[in-house]
């Protein structure tokens, strides 16, 4: 119902929305790519380098077991980064273009 | 070959955990006089959930309560049920059993299972939340034709839901009959009920709650295990190094390697299970199934769904955190409980008890307790047990609920009704289709009796991966994608997935298993003489080895024979394959990438100026939220 009342293409034009849309792009893919490249590691390191994989690092303890275990690390580092910039910035973008497009609405209803 | 079998055998309850159970009759994991308990505790689990239900029946009164519980979720408890609908028996009994009978190399399979939420987190979770209403057809219809992309996109969901629900409800059957002892068509017919009671009269409320109460028990069950296994065995240094020098573990490498174990020291034997290779000998099947993982993931219908049920993107986000917190820290614990289980158990009674390593937590919980005849060790194996259970069941309930909503939200509300429909007949269509599909579940489940069904989840990942992934991603971020492009994804995705599966290794190819029986069959005389040897040889050592040689011989004889017998009218597979076409286990690394080019070769050779035309509200909506369906604002499409 509402939706016929807002004017998508000009807030898609909007330089505000561009430039939050190129931000969310560029550092998501950026994640996404760290993350994927990180995980296949693994299982292609298994594969064909297991003697790095078997090199004792401390005690008993080896290098494939602390890969293994990184691997949980790295997926919450990159799921912590995200929400941070996400909660402190992309949030308040996304705001920022809500508001305006509501003050544009109200204003319309007006004239 | 028989290593091989074994392999094979455990790779294929990966996915899923209690297939190998299905596969072979196994002994008692608790004694008989014991089973009252086991009851006891099963009932109180399921007492705890119905009276759940029945709180959040009261509450269920709109569609949006039915599907999403009202959007009314927050973060944190979203995230939770999030966890729950993952952490299914696969993870928690199927995962601590490869690690306790394979190592290194059953913690490696762990790691993709957390991955795929990275996925979630940064594609799918916040625009699903922002564009969705209750489907994962909502999503497809919104900038294409609605009456042909709600049809593909709900026939995919049934789809995998089905395959994921058959499969799981098999397993249950097999766990319930293992552990109270009643007929697998009776477990398979209780867990149906169950599963529908929750849907049918509590709808998402209850499955979200269920699924809550369930994860919250089980990371505690885990902890209190892992604790007690640090307690005896140390804590991280000191833990691998009991690894290392533990003579069962020792005595598994050894009978792993077999001939190239000779020779080795025991601390060589030992560290050899903290290293990889073990399991995982074909490398490009672990790289396909970690894309069927990554991918899969970010396509199943019951957790798309789950995005619905928060109120905002923001919230949607937090919940996928809360969930990749929870889910990684348990399968850091069943790293502990795994090797701990290999300890304290033991891979010979694991393996005897359920070859797939399934039953190695349980067992495990049983010795913490004081062992096979102490109550209180079958009291920690039953409250295990019935954890197991109740995630199982969990599970299968918020399949019910995808599936339920996909034929009366999308087929029968959106494609029949062209969208009109009071709100009573919409809940009331969507508890019909629950107690339909629920029905038609537990008919497969009951039909798939002793099948081996692990190559069900590979199909429903792959089916996720290859078709409902590609067609999400494409259509909220790809301009020009369009209705053609949605049809000929899912089309494509699916059908190579299900293709694949059906000509690759994972089927039965009866001409093998015979030629493999007789094989057996036609070894065993020799064998059986120099058993015969060693009998007579006198020597104390030498006969019981010999002794424990025979009786080996005898089951696997057994078994050549039942399956001689089983396959004597079939040469072939149930496509007609006297052996498979394909290698690979998992079709991912092919479907995937066909799935993404049928969606963007059908989007260029179709012309559909509306999806063209919708773009910009598209993108608008799904980075910004504006009209949020079902959260703040009423905006709605449909």
């Amino acid at each position: 119902m509402a939706t016929r009342a807002i004017d998508w293409a000009s807030i898609d034009a909007d330089p505000r929305f561009q430039a939050l849309h190129r931000k969310k792009v560029k550092f998501l893919g950026l994640l996404m790519g760290v993350s994927i490249a990180y995980y296949f590691l693994l299982p292609v390191g298994a594969a064909y380098f297991p003697e790095l994989f078997r090199i004792r690092v401390f005690g008993v303890v080896n290098a494939g077991i602390l890969f293994a275990l990184s691997e949980f690390l790295v997926a919450w580092v990159v799921a912590a980064l995200y929400t941070w910039r996400a909660n402190r910035e992309f949030d308040r973008l996304t705001e920022e273009i809500n508001q305006l497009q509501m003050a544009r609405s109200i204003q319309g209803r007006q004239l | 070959m028989h290593r091989g079998g074994i392999g094979l055998a455990a790779s294929a309850t990966l996915l899923f955990p209690c297939a190998a159970v299905a596969a072979a009759p196994s002994p008692a994991a608790v004694p008989e006089q014991h089973r009252w308990l086991s009851f006891a505790v099963f009932m109180a689990i399921i007492g705890l959930t119905l009276l759940v239900t029945y709180i959040a029946a009261k509450r269920v009164k709109t569609p949006s309560d039915f599907y999403t519980a009202g959007g009314g979720v927050s973060g944190l408890q979203n995230g939770w049920a999030i966890a729950g609908d993952y952490l299914s028996a696969a993870s928690f009994l199927g995962i601590s059993g490869l690690i306790a009978l394979w190592g290194f190399d059953g913690f490696m399979y762990s790691v993709g299972w957390l991955v795929a939420y990275v996925s979630v987190l940064l594609v799918i979770a916040e625009p699903c939340r922002n564009i969705g209403k209750y489907t994962l057809s909502d999503i497809l219809a919104y900038r294409n034709e609605p009456q042909k992309t709600r049809i593909v996109g709900a026939l995919s969901v049934i789809t995998v839901s089905t395959f994921y629900l058959v499969a799981q409800l098999v397993g249950a059957g097999v766990l319930v009959k293992t552990l109270i002892g009643i007929d697998y068509e009776i477990s398979v017919m209780a867990v149906g009920a169950l599963m529908l009671s929750y849907v049918i009269f509590g709808g998402m409320v209850a499955t979200t709650w269920v699924q809550i109460i369930k994860a919250v028990l089980l990371v505690l069950v885990s902890i209190v295990m892992v604790v007690m296994v640090w307690s005896q065995y140390g804590f991280f240094g000191d833990f691998f190094a009991n690894v290392v020098g533990d003579p069962k573990i020792q005595a598994r490498v050894a009978s792993l390697l077999g001939d190239a174990g000779k020779g080795m020291s025991p601390e060589a034997l030992g560290q050899r299970f903290l290293e990889p290779g073990l399991l995982l000998k074909a490398p490009i099947d672990q790289i396909s199934l970690g894309i069927a993982l990554v991918f899969g993931t970010a396509g199943l219908p019951h957790i798309l769904m789950r995005f619905f049920t928060v109120p905002t993107a923001r919230a949607a986000r937090i919940s996928v955190v809360w969930a990749m917190a929870i889910i990684g820290g348990f399968y850091v614990l069943t790293l502990f409980l795994g090797l701990g289980a290999a300890m304290k158990v033991g891979a010979p009674l694991i393996s005897e008890i359920d070859a797939g390593g399934n039953m190695a937590a349980p067992l495990l919980a049983q010795a913490l307790g004081g062992g096979r005849d102490s109550l209180l060790g079958n009291f920690m194996l039953a409250l295990v047990a019935a954890v197991a259970f109740a995630t199982i069941v969990a599970v299968v309930a918020a399949l019910v609920l995808a599936a339920a909503s996909a034929i009366a939200h999308d087929i029968y509300v959106g494609v029949i009704k062209g969208g009109k429909a009071s709100t009573e007949a919409q809940v009331l269509a969507g508890r019909l289709a629950a107690v339909a599909f629920g029905f038609l579940a537990v008919a497969l489940g009951i039909a798939a009796k002793g099948q081996n069904v692990a190559h069900l989840v590979a199909l429903a990942f792959a089916v996720a991966a290859s078709a409902n992934f590609p067609c999400i991603l494409m259509t909220l971020f790809w301009r020009r994608c369009n209705t053609g492009g949605i049809l000929a994804g899912m089309l494509v995705g699916t059908v190579t997935a299900i293709g694949l599966v059906l000509v690759s290794p994972n089927m039965i190819y009866p001409k093998a298993v015979k030629a493999a029986a007789q094989q057996t069959l036609d070894a065993a005389p020799a064998k059986l003489k120099s058993i015969d040897a060693a009998l007579s040889s006198g020597d104390l050592v030498r006969i019981e080895a010999a002794k424990k040689a025979r009786a080996a011989l005898g089951k696997s004889v057994t078994r050549a024979r039942e399956d001689l017998e089983r396959y004597r009218h079939d040469e072939t597979s149930i496509v007609g394959l006297e052996a498979p076409l394909f290698e690979l286990r998992n079709p991912g690394l092919i479907s995937v990438p066909l799935g993404f080019l049928a969606v963007i070769l059908g989007s260029l050779l179709y012309r559909d100026p509306r999806a063209l035309a919708m773009w910009d509200e598209v993108h608008v909506r799904q980075n910004t939220g504006m009209l949020i369906a079902g959260g703040g604002q009423a905006g709605k499409r449909d």
